[in-house]
């Protein structure tokens, strides 16, 4: 899970920050150009009307109507007003000009805006990844420590895996059952019905290879895509190596389902041919039914399709494979349990069973002892009566006191 | 180093494996069945013919590539291989197989069509004709089935009071008739079987004795199976 993470990390900077360089280039391009854009578009401030004033005064100036005054006056208020006019159309186009530099801002603006939202969107993109690392990585952590928790989760989790992952491959399993069945007969064509490898048929053996050769190479396929990770050396190929291998595999692929797909629609023709045979042998007139080019491509297509089906028994695989280890591990504690409950039973029923056998024994023995001591006592009382018997009535009372 | 030496063996393996896959994975061996079929076609006999075809269409749908099939007729003199009307091993190929089994139907039929009733009944010389195939065909299982009323007729100066080598054959008598002699003293019938039993089981062969043909497929399970 970690690895994955770490490695949709590397996509991810592979992809997006990859393109940092030139996408800095441009921010600064762009920025330069928006730059001098506003700086020509700042607006120049008209020059101080230093002749308004004279306008003003001349306009003060009494028109006595004397003729050559007034005629200047006239003329020099008609010259103002044109110049006036003339400042004013040129500070509108100044100011048009201006306006059309800012409109041609917009676009760059814009392109800056959409830069940086993909940077935003990249590198919020590495946040999460990151947040998925550190979760990860803090599991991890747990796991390291050996925490029950971390230790409950992994089990389960791989326990879920390991029968998710067995019940794909069972069905796997019964479409290989299907395959193998679709390609037998014609094989018996190819190399023979009645030749054996041990106690195989051959014509089974080939069938069977060719289908486990469609099963490597779909696990193969599924290796040179990235999707599995059973094979480290496929894994670290660099990306020309991995692509030439991908093609080779696809390539062998579909030869093997293309040579599946002619076997399945020779091995119709075969039970056809059969049936006929059968149907003669037994006195029928042989019949040649309406819809009997149904199954045919039905055979052909299933013999085309079903090797690349099998090809995803590779992803199902490998999680079988990485949970089995804990499942096993899991099993083994289990069973080594189930053996110490069992052996501790064991002892305690014989620890038990002596301990009654014993109590038993002294139940039994009691009686005899007792007669013993009797015996025994009786002696001592004789030997001092009578000296004599004392040699013959000694171990007898040694016994009675061990006892 | 140690790669290098994995790699090897790994290109040798599957090397070694892909000529095992393509040169057709070994020799045949002598797993097959051979099945030898003797017809009686003495007297009145020949008109029980029609069920012999009718095994023979079993024998011919239920045995495989690689499987031998002899059909011969009970003549006067039997120890010959003019008497035999057919022979086959079937080709390990299934299709070719198929082929062959339409030809030897064919030359049953016209067999059938034209058989001629023979004095005699030469059921000896037959069955050593039939152990001697067998025994040129190398099979694993070996069976006789004879098709008769089990009365042997010798012609005269045929000699046949010898013992059959029967070592390992399986011998079925099938549809064996009652002859009208029979039914006065049906000890005739059961003594003729029992000289039977004895002249194949001494011959180191086994024998068995089929007289319900409306389950073909139960008859001839020993032999099929």
């Amino acid at each position: 899970m970690l690895e994955r993470e770490f490695h949709r990390i590397n996509a991810v900077v592979s992809r997006d920050l990859s393109g940092y360089p030139n996408l800095h280039r441009q921010l600064n391009e762009q920025i330069v150009k928006i730059d001098e854009d506003y700086q020509q578009s700042t607006e120049v401030p008209p020059e101080a009307p230093g002749w308004a004033k004279a306008v003003d005064t001349v306009a003060k100036l009494r028109n006595d109507d004397s003729g050559m005054v007034g005629k200047i006056l006239v003329d020099i208020h008609s010259t103002i007003k044109k110049s006036q006019q003339t400042a004013l159309d040129d500070y509108r186009k100044s100011s048009s000009k201006r306006h059309q530099l800012l409109k041609n801002m917009m676009p760059y603006w814009r392109k800056l805006s959409l830069t940086l939202s993909d940077v935003d969107k990249s590198i919020k993109n590495l946040e999460d990844r990151s947040k998925a690392i550190d979760q990860q990585m803090e599991n991890y952590e747990k796991i390291r420590r050996l925490s029950p928790q971390a230790e409950r989760t992994l089990s389960s989790s791989s326990l879920t895996q390991f029968f998710i992952s067995g019940m794909i491959l069972t069905i796997a399993t019964i479409g290989g059952i299907v395959n193998f069945y679709l390609i037998a007969l014609p094989m018996s064509e190819m190399v023979g019905a009645n030749s054996m490898l041990g106690p195989f048929k051959a014509s089974n053996v080939a069938a069977m290879v060719i289908i486990t050769l469609e099963i490597a190479m779909g696990i193969f396929l599924m290796e040179s895509l990235r999707i599995t990770r059973m094979f480290p050396v496929i894994g670290m190929m660099d990306d020309r190596m991995r692509k030439r291998m991908l093609w080779a595999t696809f390539t062998l692929l579909l030869i093997l389902a293309s040579v599946e797909s002619s076997l399945a629609f020779m091995r119709d023709l075969l039970a056809a041919d059969r049936e006929a045979l059968r149907q003669t042998l037994s006195g029928i007139q042989a019949t040649n039914p309406e819809f009997r080019w149904i199954p045919s491509v039905g055979q052909m297509v299933m013999g085309l399709v079903l090797p690349f089906a099998l090809t995803f028994v590779a992803i199902p695989l490998e999680s079988f494979i990485h949970a089995s280890r804990t499942v096993i591990g899991v099993g083994s504690v289990g069973a080594l349990r189930l053996t110490q409950v069992f052996l501790r039973t064991l002892g305690n029923v014989f620890y038990h069973t002596g301990n009654m056998l014993v109590s038993f024994y002294d139940l039994l023995i009691f009686i005899p002892l007792r007669f013993e001591d009797l015996i025994a006592f009786y002696g001592k009382k004789d030997k001092h009566e009578n000296p004599t018997s004392h040699q013959v009535n000694e171990n007898s009372v040694e016994r009675g006191h061990g006892i | 180093m140690k790669d290098n030496i994995i790699t090897r063996f790994s290109i040798w393996t599957v090397l070694a494996f892909c000529l095992l896959s393509v040169n057709g994975c070994g020799e045949p061996v002598a797993q097959g069945r051979a099945v030898y079929m003797l017809m009686d076609t003495s007297g009145t006999y020949t008109n029980q013919i029609q069920k012999a075809e009718m095994i023979i269409n079993y024998l011919l749908g239920t045995l495989d590539s690689g499987d031998s099939l002899a059909v011969a007729r009970i003549d006067s003199g039997s120890f010959s291989e003019k008497d035999i009307i057919a022979k086959v091993t079937f080709d390990s190929r299934p299709s070719v197989a198929t082929s062959q089994k339409r030809a030897f139907r064919n030359q049953i039929d016209t067999f059938v069509r034209n058989v001629k009733s023979s004095p005699y009944t030469d059921i000896s010389g037959g069955m050593l004709q039939a152990a001697e195939y067998l025994d040129e065909t190398g099979a694993g299982e070996r069976h006789i089935l004879i098709f008769s009323d089990m009365k042997e007729e010798i012609k005269k100066g045929h000699k046949r009071d010898f013992e059959l080598p029967m070592d390992g054959i399986k011998v079925i008598a099938l549809n064996v008739t009652k002859l009208s002699s029979d039914n006065i003293d049906p000890r005739q019938y059961l003594g003729r079987l029992d000289e039977w039993n004895k002249r194949v089981v001494s011959g180191g062969g086994s024998w068995r004795v089929i007289n319900d043909l409306d389950h073909v497929e139960t008859i001839l399970a020993g032999v099929s199976g």
